[in-house]
């Protein structure tokens, strides 16, 4: 170890998996329906794309998480994002790119992707 | 990477319990389900609630399985990992939580209470891995130290936190630094131990602070060696910790590997290195001056002080001793600043304190607490109660060496001053609880006896006193004490006290003066009235047949090691007080509850 700066690469390198163990610092959740239907739509995939670009943007304030069936199971993949204060939002038909885009625009830059949400009649009742 | 992580306590506690196989087995279930590369499997340690082990955390939810069984193993995978529905009847349950309720790890009311700085990580990262020790700063402390802090800044730091000694003496372990920094400045070798004899039967918050962080230690020993101009570090620990000292071994090799220790750490030019030597498990060698001996290779005895280790220690040269527990603070300290940790605790103890907790309570395991809180708390908020509906009587704290604390002091803050004022000591942290099935007088012998075989010999206060002591109780215990021997403990004690040539010596009364102080009414009893009020004590116990219950089924007679009940069948039974040895046997047999004992 030659200085500071090789030691903080090594962290760096694993904070973003540590993050996953720590509870305090996590406010947004992105839920991924894992339930049969899910799984057989094709939530996996979805999933683990999430997970790999928190953890590779080390962000420290988002939780990856996933939950069984909601019911809906023909708009499997579902993706529900919790951000505090904000209300409910639900995107449907995932795959990984829409994924990415959603990464990109609503976790990193608070704009919701119109148009992956689920239909105005299907929203649950606490986003209206 | 990974989606989520499986942690497996790899504690001591819950390794006993079976925890080595379930990792073997979540290995194989998760890859025969496809998700290997998506959910990591990590080893941890001890996550403090032994009582429930073995135990599993999955994250990122922080789902607790408690108790988890081989045959779990599947079903939480499938379940859990594959289909993301928590596995509700394995996840851990309160005992005051009636409902249905799935809580994640930190808002039970085992963690709730808890601040945990010596035990930040364990639990948390896999102890074996130094990379996710660096990945929750670890290290960070000690290359702040080396590149930004001159050593007196760091010694400053360190008195400033109000840190004292965790092992359960409390002397601030600033001022132990600054000592062995300045006493003796002749450019020579000096020491920096690491004390990990954990001997007080009860307390193993060091074992889990290694076991679980054994880098810490590392880090906060080559730190204090900066501070004080050392270059050579030891860490004396039990031969009994087998995982501590393999974690131990690793971790050296891995710090080594990364030029963490070693010659000119972070290119400042400090250099610094850790050995490791095992102790044989003497109770003694937990004293500062008899461990220091025994690292040279001599017989572990104490010896009189001054000259203290900080003037003359290992080798004859400076030496600092500090606990497990109080190295595993320091680079929080470094960290977060002397003033964070100063806002912790009570005005003259700061920080947080490590408890283990036994006996009579329903969550036995590790619990860290601010100073301050009570034992109320403790006792009933965090450690779930005494079990059964029992009644608690007194909590034991400090072993050999500490004293028990009967329910009036429930509400006292816990620190160190407050409880040498109630007759008992912060000792390294062991917490006992007792209830109403517990004999004070037994307690006593008990850790009476423990002294009399650790006693090391060299003073003869200590070996002969105590074992004087022991054997007053042992008379009291068999109903042939005197009021007059009661003094006689008290007087034996003050000068055991007074004359002791170490610490082990000089604490030794102290169990018998606060159960005295605090449960003289049950010294009394027993030698007065011959009776044991919590009928623990055998030999003042009688076992007695009620006729009108009897049926005269022979089932006593025939359960009788010494064949000492007499009666033909259907007709009432007799016992044979003068042959009766008190085994219980009888009673426990008897299917009319027709036997009672007094």
């Amino acid at each position: 170890m030659k200085s500071l700066e090789e030691l903080k690469a090594i962290r760096e390198r694993v904070q973003g998996q540590m993050n996953l163990r720590d509870e305090s610092g996590t406010d947004t959740r992105v839920v991924i329906g894992m339930a049969t239907c899910g799984i057989a739509a094709g939530a996996r995939p979805v999933l683990n794309k999430f997970s790999d670009l928190v953890q590779e943007k080390n962000l420290t304030d988002i939780i990856v998480t996933q939950t069984g069936c909601a019911g809906m199971c023909r708009y499997e993949p579902i993706v529900d994002v919790f951000v505090p204060g904000e209300p409910q939002v639900t995107y449907i038909h995932m795959d990984p790119e829409k994924a990415e885009r959603v990464f990109n625009e609503h976790l990193l830059h608070g704009k919701v992707v119109e148009e992956y949400l689920i239909p105005e009649k299907m929203q649950p009742v606490s986003a209206k | 990477m990974f989606r989520a992580h499986v942690l497996v306590c790899g504690g001591t506690g819950c390794v006993s319990s079976g925890s080595a196989k379930l990792i073997d087995l979540f290995k194989e279930e998760i890859e025969k389900q496809g998700l290997k590369d998506e959910v990591a499997v990590v080893q941890t340690g001890c996550h403090g609630l032994c009582a429930m082990g073995p135990i599993v955390v999955v994250y990122p939810d922080a789902t607790f399985y408690a108790m988890v069984k081989e045959e779990n193993v599947s079903e939480i995978v499938e379940e859990h990992l594959l289909k993301g529905r928590v596995v509700s009847h394995l996840v851990y349950k309160e005992e005051s939580d009636a409902g249905e309720n799935v809580k994640s790890l930190n808002d039970t009311d085992f963690y709730k209470k808890q601040t945990r700085v010596a035990l930040r990580n364990c639990g948390v990262i896999n102890p074996e891995n130094i990379d996710e020790y660096i990945g929750m700063r670890g290290y960070e402390a000690l290359g702040k130290v080396l590149t930004e802090m001159q050593p007196e800044d760091v010694i400053d730091t360190i008195l400033k936190s109000g840190l004292r000694g965790r092992g359960g003496a409390g002397f601030p372990t600033g001022q132990k630094w600054k000592l062995a920094r300045e006493l003796v400045q002749d450019g020579g070798q000096k020491y920096v131990c690491c004390n990990a004899d954990e001997g007080d039967p009860g307390a193993f918050m060091d074992r889990s602070v290694l076991e679980g962080d054994p880098h810490v230690v590392l880090e906060a020993m080559a730190i204090a060696g900066y501070a004080i101009g050392a270059s050579q570090g030891y860490i004396y620990v039990r031969a009994e910790y087998p995982i501590a000292v393999e974690r131990l071994k690793i971790a050296i090799g891995q710090a080594k590997e990364y030029g963490l220790l070693g010659e000119n750490i972070f290119e400042s030019g400090f250099s610094f290195d850790i050995d490791l030597r095992l102790g044989a498990g003497a109770f003694v060698c937990g004293e500062e001056t008899a461990l220091m001996t025994s690292i040279e290779g001599k017989r572990g005895e104490p010896r009189p002080r001054p000259p203290f280790p900080a003037v003359s220690g290992l080798y004859q040269r400076p030496t600092i001793l500090n606990n497990v527990e109080t190295w595993a603070n320091i680079p929080q300290i470094i960290l977060n600043g002397a003033d964070w940790f100063a806002s912790m605790g009570t005005e003259k103890s700061k920080g947080t304190k490590v408890f283990a907790l036994g006996g009579k309570i329903n969550n036995t395991g590790l619990v860290e607490i601010p100073m301050g809180t009570t034992l109320r708390e403790v006792v009933e908020d965090i450690g779930g109660g005494v079990p059964n509906g029992k009644k608690f009587k007194a909590a034991q704290t400090g072993g050999p060496s500490g004293g028990c604390i009967p329910a009036e002091h429930f509400d006292v803050p816990i620190d160190y001053d407050n409880l040498t004022a109630i007759g008992s000591m912060m000792g390294s942290g062991g917490l006992i609880v007792m209830d109403e099935d517990n004999c004070m007088v037994d307690i006593a012998k008990f850790f009476l006896e423990f002294t009399v075989d650790e006693s090391c010999g060299k003073c003869v206060p200590c070996r002969i006193g105590t074992k004087r002591m022991y054997e007053i109780l042992d008379r009291i215990t068999k109903g042939q004490g005197t009021l007059k021997d009661l003094d006689r403990l008290q007087e034996l004690a003050a000068h055991i006290k007074d004359n002791a040539l170490c610490g082990l010596g000089q604490t030794a009364p102290n169990p018998i003066l606060s159960t005295l102080q605090y449960f003289h009414d049950e010294y009394v009893a027993h030698v007065v009235d011959k009776k044991c009020p919590a009928k623990v004590c055998r030999g003042l116990l009688t076992y007695t047949i009620i006729p009108e219950k009897c049926r005269g089924c022979t089932k006593c007679a025939r359960n009788c090691p010494v064949r000492c009940i007499s009666g033909t069948v259907k007709e009432v039974h007799t016992i044979d007080q003068e042959q009766c040895i008190k085994c219980g046997a009888c009673m426990a047999n008897c299917p009319f509850d027709a036997i009672v004992k007094e």
